[in-house]
């Protein structure tokens, strides 16, 4: 009995605080993938406000008003000014030195979709910024099949990311709900696997989101287009449709990334960080 | 006002750091050439992938309201002009450069050509597109006629229009005429026609009267107008700015499939 337990010491702190949780390869995929997302929202939005607009359908440009669900613009206003407008649907909401117009440093207002600051690069350059986002996009893209072909070879996907059946149990649900409204998670051995929560949302990030965005993506691609012969666009509806989901699961990533960047500050930023680095993450010790 | 509060201070904070980074990033030459290996890859694979696919066509009823003319939609130049009010009569479209045979047609003889109507998207590189249908001969047969040599790679659309958007870059040296160019796969492929109707009408002065370029797989800005010669190349340095095109040389990749 006694050398067991001196093996034990010896060979690294006792089970239940520091264990390797994360893979190489997953780590360089997760900062390949972040660095990816972060150039292709940026290069994106700079695209974006070339034409401003979003519609339903197999087609949209300027004249189709019907099926034009979103836009951002300027609008004049009395005494010469001009107002930044943006429409989703029905609703059109004053954005006024957010979206469609904004303040330049002379004080003077000028005609701007997106703010210069959120895009790539940060004057209005669509060629520069194609460029950048389909660089990206290959990055993004080749990484994520990496990341995937590793997940499930070593059962990552599987195992510690795809929600166990039990674990969607309701009570075991609003169990974890409560957990994350108190901000008392899990420590110890408890802490050495993701609960349902964080297990959905990078469930839906990883299987539906991003794979989403790739396929909306190639959907604006006339030469990948023809390579299908149209398969992809049909498949959202049509190339403006698929435009549209383009932009509006980018919006669902930077609510993920928003969150996943909270949760992260909220569980100690040194021990998550650090974690997704060097793999080493410190579960603690069990509460009581 | 609290939204003007929050911009001022982003722009001296880290924001500010953050800005002028990017800046010196999107700037640097060598940055952005080592970015543009992803249009190699892209052309690669499209191509390896692609072959001789179609491009998707559509039904009638799937056909835009309204079609929107883009870039040029009435240019200015004397010559044009002078066709435009003769109603094209004189125009002559010139199939020249590394041919046996170079060919001069005339509007009426590519009307009297076996043409291909296909009804198919455009898709402009802004990220608006628009549903037409357009009519004209194909290219490949036209080129077989003229006796493509071997030396040939590229073929080049020279167009009577000159186009003063975004002279900012690079634009000042060059002189402004729109002109493109395609490989020979595009050239030989089905869908790439000489379009003189657009829904079943002669093409209108915004559209490219009295001819313009279909080339199906790539972005609006590859579909030249008001084309006057085409002409067969083994490289297009020597055009213009050295790009293979009016937006290429304004920094637009050469390969508009993506």
């Amino acid at each position: 009995m006694d050398t067991v337990a001196n093996v034990r010491i010896d060979t690294g702190p006792p089970p239940g605080q520091v264990y390797y949780r994360h893979r190489l390869v997953t780590r360089l995929c997760h900062w390949i993938n972040a660095l990816s997302l972060l150039f292709l929202v940026m290069t994106g939005l700079n695209i974006f406000d070339a034409h401003p607009a979003l519609y339903w359908g197999k087609y949209g440009a300027n004249p189709d008003h019907q099926s034009r669900w979103f836009e951002i613009g300027a609008m004049d206003a009395p005494g010469g000014a001009i107002r930044g407008v943006t429409r989703i649907g029905p609703v059109m909401i004053d954005t006024s030195g957010v979206l469609g117009t904004q303040v330049e440093p002379d004080g003077s207002v000028i005609d701007q979709g997106f703010p210069d600051w959120v895009t790539f690069p940060h004057n209005r350059d669509l060629a520069t910024a194609r460029r950048w986002h389909f660089f990206f996009a290959w990055l993004f893209i080749l990484s994520g099949l990496v990341y995937f072909v590793h997940g499930f070879a070593t059962r990552h996907l599987q195992d510690e990311v795809w929600p166990r059946l039990k674990q969607l149990r309701p009570a075991n649900l609003w169990h974890d709900i409560v957990i994350h409204a108190r901000l008392t998670f899990p420590r110890g051995a408890a802490d050495r696997e993701y609960q349902v929560l964080q297990r959905l949302a990078y469930a839906g990030v990883v299987f539906v989101l991003l794979p989403l965005m790739v396929l909306t993506g190639l959907s604006l691609s006339p030469g990948f287009n023809a390579a299908l012969n149209g398969f992809l666009p049909s498949l959202f509806g049509g190339r403006a449709s698929a435009r549209s989901i383009h932009f509006i699961v980018m919006d669902l990533l930077i609510a993920f990334t928003a969150v996943h960047l909270l949760m992260v500050v909220l569980a100690g930023p040194y021990n998550q960080v650090r974690s997704m680095i060097t793999g080493r993450y410190d579960t603690g010790e069990e509460p009581e | 006002m609290t939204i003007l509060t929050r911009r001022s201070l982003i722009g001296v904070g880290a924001g500010g750091v953050l800005l002028s980074g990017c800046d010196r990033l999107a700037e640097s030459t060598r940055a952005n050439d080592f970015v543009a290996m992803a249009e190699k890859a892209t052309y690669g694979w499209q191509r390896l992938i692609g072959g001789q696919t179609l491009a998707q066509e559509f039904t009638p009823a799937d056909i835009s309201p309204v079609f929107k003319a883009n870039g040029s939609t009435d240019p200015k130049d004397d010559d044009y002009r002078r066709h435009a009010d003769a109603g094209f009569a004189n125009w002559k479209l010139r199939i020249d450069g590394l041919v046996r045979r170079p060919l001069s047609l005339s509007i009426a003889d590519l009307r009297a050509l076996t043409a291909r109507t296909q009804i198919t998207r455009h898709d402009c590189v802004e990220g608006w597109s628009a549903i037409g249908q357009w009519t004209g001969p194909q290219l490949g047969p036209l080129l077989k006629a003229a006796g493509l040599l071997p030396a040939a790679r590229y073929v080049v659309f020279h167009c009577a229009d000159t186009y003063g958007g975004e002279i900012s870059k690079g634009g000042a040296q060059s002189s402004g005429r729109y002109y493109e160019s395609i490989d020979l796969n595009d050239a030989f492929h089905p869908q790439t026609i000489i379009a003189h109707s657009l829904n079943g009408k002669p093409l209108t002065v915004a559209h490219g009267a009295p001819c313009r370029m279909r080339i199906e797989r790539q972005l609006g800005y590859k579909q030249a107008k008001y084309v006057m010669r085409i002409e067969a190349v083994d490289s297009f340095s020597h055009l213009e700015l050295g790009k293979g095109g009016y937006w290429e040389d304004r920094g637009y990749e050469w390969y508009a499939g993506i």
